[in-house]
């Protein structure tokens, strides 16, 4: 597929699809607050840029979002190094590991909102929650899988057991650890939006909250929309730094690394 | 005291003439526990004069990369001990390389920077290791692809790799380990002229692990036999065709012969799988 015929056919397909709802919607007359046309939620997208209320709820969000990513996969690396290179610590520590990744994350968040309150803090520790488990996983998976004979090389030469791990380990584990971070990115957005959900006074999932008290269909599916666009370009973000880093595995972007990263466990 | 030391120092002086470089001292490793565990190397005893070119084959699953293993520190055995230079291996040391099966290189490294991995490791001195990567590079013909990634190349040419990265640290003794197994039957010929061709340049001390017999001939100065269950030395054979020896030599009577005696050796112990 490709080229600029399968692009413009792509667009108007698109085009279709928002036509025949617009008509469909205005033919069977659907009440808005169930389902409104197109073209009220981009009037609705319009007027909360107008009003400047979309931006600051967006940048709240967007702050939650990667001040959890970043806290999540920063301890997460750290434990997943810990417990990759210590089969000791890994052995007192699996029984937490287990009943967490087992333990939908979201489900804390009513926790979190009490122990930390309505504003910043308690949307940061919920994405960094969620964002955890994906890399903490996808570290330990990766740092174990280098090659025996890999292993045994290093060993010959002499090489310390730090050198193994940079020289070895560590470039080795990359591809997954890219895998984790691209899961922890999208699970973070959904751990802040499900922590606004509970209790926030700012941020888009608490607008999408008061919208819908206030039955304003519209506005919601709009703010759906952005939150949309902000997962492909947080993940896109990654994807670019995978693909400059990883030059070496251009042949095989996604296979197996893809499986791998499906390690990450639930939200 | 002082002269005493000096009489043992001549001596050893004397006897490192055409001296054992390796030697290996009634071996045995067994995996698990000692009474219960498999026995995988039974009293193995045999030595490797300075800069010869030793093969060892067996049939898969006599304990030769076991053997090799011991050898390269990355084994501690369960009984006797191999000694370099009359000190016992225990752990890796700087003084040996090693060439595994497969090529074992580092995709994210490009062909110089694979070569200069134990440079890397051992700290050594980067502007001298880098010219002398290079003449390596152009020892094996791979000049032009120093700075490509291993996929970008053949099996040979990565295999290739894989042995002048053994040999960038100049150590005095190389273990190969079967190392042109998964090659086709053209490359590996060419790679066997070729390490024989590196052989003579540097001599080095090589013991080469295979299962094929005629490599073994065609390398080799001395061909020892091992058997299986549990590994054991058989017989040594000591090849005397001329060097360099070329690729036809394989069509003369005197290289079949040896090689039907190989044979012979490893089908009175079970023989080949």
């Amino acid at each position: 597929m490709g080229g600029v015929k399968h692009f413009v056919l792509r667009l108007l397909l698109i085009v279709a699809v928002l036509a025949v709802w617009e008509f469909l919607v205005k033919l069977t007359e659907v009440p808005e607050y169930i389902l409104p046309a197109p073209s009220r939620i981009f009037f609705a997208m319009y007027n909360g840029f107008r009003t400047n209320v979309y931006p600051q709820h967006f940048f709240v969000t967007l702050t939650e979002t990667l001040l959890g990513f970043l806290a999540g996969t920063f301890l997460a690396f750290l434990l997943g190094t810990l417990v990759a290179l210590s089969r000791r610590v890994e052995y007192f520590l699996y029984p937490f590991i287990v009943m967490f990744q087992a333990m939908p994350k979201v489900a804390l968040a009513p926790l979190i909102i009490v122990w930390f309150g309505l504003g910043l803090t308690s949307k940061v520790i919920n994405a960094a929650l969620v964002a955890f488990f994906p890399l903490m996983v996808n570290t330990i998976v990766g740092l174990r899988s280098a090659e025996e004979d890999r292993i045994n090389l290093m060993r010959s030469l002499a090489a310390s057991r730090s050198q193994i791990f940079f020289m070895l380990q560590l470039p080795n584990a990359l591809p997954y650890i890219f895998a984790g971070l691209e899961i922890a990115m999208i699970f973070a957005l959904i751990g802040a939006i499900v922590a606004e959900f509970v209790g926030a006074e700012r941020g888009l999932g608490m607008l999408i909250q008061s919208m819908n008290f206030n039955m304003d269909v519209a506005g919601q599916f709009s703010i759906l929309l952005i939150l949309s666009l902000l997962g492909l370009c947080l993940n896109g973000i990654i994807v670019l730094a995978r693909r400059h880093l990883l030059f070496w595995e251009v042949a095989n972007t996604g296979g197996d690394t893809d499986n791998s990263s499906q390690k990450g466990g639930s939200v | 005291m002082n002269e005493m030391n000096g009489a043992a120092r001549a001596a050893r002086a004397v006897s490192s003439v055409g001296r054992d470089v390796i030697s290996v001292d009634r071996l045995s490793l067994t995996y698990g526990k000692k009474d219960t565990g498999v026995l995988a190397l039974s009293d193995i005893s045999f030595s490797i004069a300075d800069g010869e070119f030793i093969s060892i084959v067996g049939p898969s699953g006599c304990g030769k990369s076991t053997l090799l293993k011991i050898l390269a520190g990355l084994l501690p055995p369960s009984e006797g001990q191999a000694t370099l230079n009359g000190t016992p291996i225990k752990g890796a040391r700087r003084d040996i390389g090693v060439v595994f099966q497969t090529p074992v290189l580092f995709p994210w490294r490009t062909v110089l920077q694979n070569v200069l991995l134990p440079a890397d490791v051992q700290g050594l001195e980067k502007e001298k290791m880098r010219k002398r990567a290079m003449d390596l590079v152009r020892l094996v013909g791979l000049e032009g692809f120093e700075n490509r990634y291993p996929r970008e190349l053949s099996g040979g040419m990565q295999q290739r790799v894989g042995i002048i990265r053994a040999l960038i640290h100049d150590p005095a003794i190389l273990l190969m380990d079967e190392p042109f197994g998964a090659l086709d039957a053209m490359t590996r010929e060419t790679m066997n002229v070729e390490l024989q061709r590196i052989w003579m340049d540097s001599r080095k001390t090589i013991l080469f692990i295979t299962h094929s017999t005629s490599e073994a001939v065609y390398l080799a100065d001395r061909v020892i036999v091992m058997t299986a269950r549990p590994g054991k030395i058989g017989d040594a054979f000591k090849v005397d065709l001329p060097r360099p020896r070329p690729l036809e030599v394989m069509n003369t009577e005197a290289f079949g012969a040896y090689v039907k005696r190989i044979r012979v050796a490893l089908n009175a112990d079970g023989g080949l799988d």
